[in-house]
């Protein structure tokens, strides 16, 4: 919708009229037009006719490994993780930057990868959640998640645990207080708070005294 | 020889049993992502699926055509599932499946598809019961009537008259409903299915498909949530076996994140008018209620009647439902059906009596614990959790604090069965003493695989390193859906049945060789005793069965006392409200639970804080909103169906209530009963901050802020 102008509608609302009026002329209004707007229906036509850009080689440095796959631009660092590279720590939950379970570390630094594009990560280092337990050898923020339970299902886990991570690394010695603070970007349904909270605080502890 | 019977060890005598024991099986895999869901199966050649849902409430489908999909770059199958003259009953219904070599192909495939629709009237507003009438919309849904109505009015000293209510929320189980399908041949069908029933779903795939039930593997080694809302195999993973056929390829097809909220299942709404009135020594003479609500899906139906009131059964009492037919998704199980919302409607209810009474509402929940079937529980739990909050010093009169900032305390509590499901499990004991454990069961977060091998590794006296554990297959033993609470009880008796089976065969085998007694064996420390005095090791005794492994089928649910059900549990929570913004903030948290014999401390506690905070999401942020005009379900994704964070949730206090009779009671499910309190304890908390009610949940800081000027008002 063009936020330039108001939108074309009365009241707070769609109103019934404009509703049942607008989906019974747009004849070929998609599934995904919310009230059938002519002006929506048009755009989803222009939508329609979007031919997407020709796949391309990406080169991704990931968990320490150059890896050479050939992705559309539109094609995002989450989806290439999980369907080229078959690195499925990276889980797609919100698909909208919202809860944190596809978290890599970029260079360092907790990103979610379904907000970054593939293409434009090339160059830079990106670590996901399967390097934290590599031929049997365990970062201590998987021993910490062990060890305080701070998983049930597991599916928002990983993510979390690389958010853990990248805390730590970056806030060594961080408090509590800290750790509910700097770890807000990530969604657990199950409730694991408790128990993830226990983890990264003694992680972020134990990196204080490891200097 | 001493009869044998199947028993748990002594209380106090066990190695593992009751400890806390982390996730070692699965625990490392899960944190690194390693563990593979439905939504993670990758086989080569995989194609995604992406599906078209109806955006309508209630319409028809007037005009469909796909052509233009399979002619877009990638698309390899387009599946109509609903088809030109459908009739669309809420919104979100499935209407074309597209299968793409990727799935942002697929999505171009859906773009490309020509559909419309006559848009028909629809009723979604689910809290509107008079406008529900005018459209025929309502069905009786129960009403049951006991004692006297009128005469238990008479006895009241004081009478409360109340609304309350609780909107519809989902399950928003991060991991949606899906599946991954590979056919081998024509007849031969694998599904890596997103389901807590693994045992019981192949059926739902062969029907359909027209193959054997043998022939349909259903695996699933992990599930990403389910919360009571995936016992099925469900349309959607049939047209992924279905596309899968057609392709000739694996196809994974998951619900988008919207359509899961929208069609996958939710909890039915409530909103009650009570009435209940005590007499002068504050005992409930009379309760009579009506609640309106919806369980979707057009099925009439809304929050069971039985639960109203909960928990507690006054003399007189009328209660009455009706459910709402809705043109919205329709309900599934969802984590102790019925429960949350009878004790939101009446905890709530009784709370308020009491205010009105002049009673602290501990002295007054305690005075009619007779009304109860648990009084001997609920009365030393709630004294527990009263020290563990603080109660005498923080509770004041309702609204009685001072500045803009108000502080309240409020409390509730509940019921649940948790009896052991029907499962059975094989049990291998190999010459070199290592065990095998396989059930076809799966973890929903349960901590399945550690519980078993506490029970197996308990019951030999090993390591839980000696034990392998196996679930998630159907071509393991059947075991029940992990739904009600029903899995701890399931898969510890049968495999404590089967352990002391087969211990039994060695021992015997012991006594021969050695020459001691069968009956003075016992198997600890991976050794084998006699009187306090070592037989041999663990290792020497499983080498006596020979070069095979000897194997057991254990057997349940059984009523042999190593499983049971009923508990209760009490709840109190602490809360700042600021009556300028209207944000409730949580505080602290108490929760006191029985629960029979633990098996592992560890991840009990797990279920109950996982269940306070999911408590929290619906007591405070989550809701499902409808936008009536529309029809559609406005906030389906998770920035605007909100749930807490990590620095929501307060300081939670977790108190396992183990006197010395709950360990014999044996084994009862946890996963439902601490998530059934915390809408009433926290809105009977802001009552009491507040001095008013704020009368339905979610407490966002608008209905705070609505509830305080009516209170000027």
């Amino acid at each position: 919708m063009d936020r330039d102008r108001p939108p074309t509608r009365s009241g707070p609302g769609f109103n019934r009229r404009d509703f049942l009026k607008g989906s019974g002329a747009a004849v070929t209004a998609t599934a995904l037009a919310t009230a059938a707007h002519e002006e929506q229906a048009a755009a989803q036509e222009a939508a329609r006719k979007l031919v997407p850009a020709a796949p391309q080689k990406v080169t991704l440095n990931v968990n320490g490994k150059d890896v050479t796959i050939t992705v559309e631009p539109r094609v995002t660092l989450m989806n290439a993780l999980r369907d080229d590279l078959n690195l499925t720590a990276c889980k797609d939950v919100c698909d909208r930057t919202v809860c944190g379970a596809c978290t890599v570390l970029l260079d360092g630094k907790p990103v979610y990868a379904c907000a970054r594009l593939a293409i434009e990560c090339q160059g830079m280092k990106i670590q996901t959640t399967e390097s934290l337990l590599q031929d049997g050898k365990a970062d201590p923020v998987i021993e910490a998640f062990v060890k305080h339970d701070g998983m049930q299902c597991g599916f928002c886990t990983p993510g979390f645990a690389m958010a853990v991570r990248g805390f730590c690394t970056q806030h060594p010695g961080a408090t509590l207080d800290d750790c509910r603070k700097g770890l807000g970007g990530n969604i657990c349904r199950c409730g694991t708070y408790d128990g993830v909270l226990k983890a990264a605080y003694e992680v972020a502890q134990a990196a204080k005294k490891g200097g | 020889m001493a009869e044998r019977t199947f028993s748990w060890p002594k209380q106090g005598e066990a190695s593992l049993l009751g400890k806390e024991v982390p996730r070692v099986y699965d625990g490392p895999l899960k944190a690194s992502g390693h563990a593979k869901y439905a939504n993670d199966i990758n086989t080569p050649g995989t194609l995604f699926v992406r599906l078209l849902t109806c955006p309508h409430a209630h319409a028809k489908i007037s005009k469909l055509n796909v052509e233009p999909a399979k002619q877009v770059n990638g698309v390899k199958a387009v599946r109509v599932l609903r088809g030109e003259g459908a009739e669309i009953r809420w919104e979100g219904e499935l209407i074309v499946a597209v299968a793409a070599e990727r799935p942002e192909q697929a999505e171009d495939g859906l773009r490309a598809i020509e559909v419309a629709y006559e848009v028909l009237d629809h009723f979604v507003d689910e809290a509107d019961l008079e406008t529900a009438k005018q459209k025929d919309a309502t069905r009786p849904a129960g009403a049951n009537t006991k004692g006297d109505i009128d005469a238990g009015k008479q006895q009241a000293t004081t009478i409360h008259e109340g609304f309350y209510g609780v909107p519809t929320i989902t399950h928003m189980c991060l991991e949606p409903h899906g599946a991954h399908c590979e056919w081998k041949g024509e007849d031969q069908l694998t599904v890596h299915l997103s389901t807590q029933n693994v045992s019981g779903t192949a059926g739902q795939f062969a029907g359909p498909l027209g193959i054997p039930e043998a022939n349909v593997r259903i695996l699933c080694e992990y599930i990403g949530g389910g919360f009571g809302s995936k016992f099925a195999a469900d349309e959607w993973g049939v047209a992924c076996a279905q596309l899968a056929k057609e392709t000739g390829r694996p196809v994974r097809l998951m619900l988008d994140r919207a359509t899961e909220l929208k069609i996958a299942g939710n909890r039915p709404s409530a909103f009650a008018k009570v009435t209940v009135g005590c007499n002068a020594e504050g005992k409930i003479t009379v309760w009579d209620s009506v609640h309106w609500g919806t369980n979707g899906g057009l099925k009439g139906g809304t929050v069971s009647q039985a639960v109203m009131p909960y928990v507690f059964d006054p003399p007189n009492r009328r209660r009455e439902a009706i459910g709402l037919l809705c043109h919205t998704g329709p309900d599934r199980a969802w984590r102790a059906p019925n429960h949350p919302q009878g004790c939101a409607l009446t905890d709530t209810a009784l709370t308020d009596l009491a205010a009105k009474a002049g009673i602290d509402p501990l002295t007054f929940f305690k005075k009619n614990l007779d009304l109860t079937n648990l009084p001997h529980i609920y009365g030393p739990e709630l004294d527990i959790a009263a020290r563990l909050m603080d109660w005498e010093a923080k509770w004041h009169p309702p609204g009685a604090g001072k500045g803009p900032v108000k502080r309240g305390i409020g409390l509730a509590l509940h019921t649940w069965g948790g009896g052991a499901h029907n499962a059975q499990c094989q049990l291998k004991v190999h010459p070199d003493g290592s065990i095998e454990v396989a059930m076809g069961s799966q973890d929903i977060g349960t901590g399945t695989r550690t519980a078993i091998g506490i029970v197996a590794a308990e019951t030999f006296g090993v390591p839980l390193t000696s034990v392998r554990v196996h679930i998630g297959s159907n071509q393991y033993p059947k075991a029940g859906p992990s739904g009600g609470s029903t899995t701890i009880g399931g898969v510890a008796g049968p495999v404590r049945r089967a352990g002391q089976t087969a211990l039994w065969k060695i021992f015997d085998l012991v006594a021969a060789k050695y020459d001691v007694s069968a009956d003075s064996l016992v198997a600890k420390d991976q050794k084998i005793w006699s009187n306090n005095k070592e037989v041999c090791t663990w290792k020497q005794a499983a080498a006596l069965v020979g070069p095979m492994p000897l194997e057991v089928l254990g057997e349940g649910a059984k009523q042999d006392g190593l499983t049971s059900a009923q508990v209760g549990g009490v709840q109190m929570a602490e809360v700042a409200v600021d009556t300028e913004t209207g944000v409730v903030r949580m505080i602290k948290m108490v929760a006191v639970q029985d629960m029979g014999l633990i098996v592992d401390r560890l991840t009990a506690k797990s279920q109950i804080l996982g269940a306070m905070i999911m408590g929290i999401a619906y007591s405070l942020t989550e809701e499902r909103i409808m936008d009536n005009k529309t029809g559609r379900f406005i906030n389906a994704d998770l920035a605007n169906y909100k749930l807490p964070r990590i620095g929501d949730i307060g300081e939670l206090v977790v108190e396992l209530y183990e006197p010395a009779d709950q360990y014999s009671r044996g084994v009862i499910g946890l996963g439902e009963p601490p998530v059934i309190s915390p809408g009433a304890a926290i809105s009977n908390a802001v009552a009491n901050a507040l001095g008013v009610r704020v009368p339905v949940l979610p407490l966002t800081p608008k209905r705070v802020l609505d509830a305080l000027k009516g209170a000027k008002a």
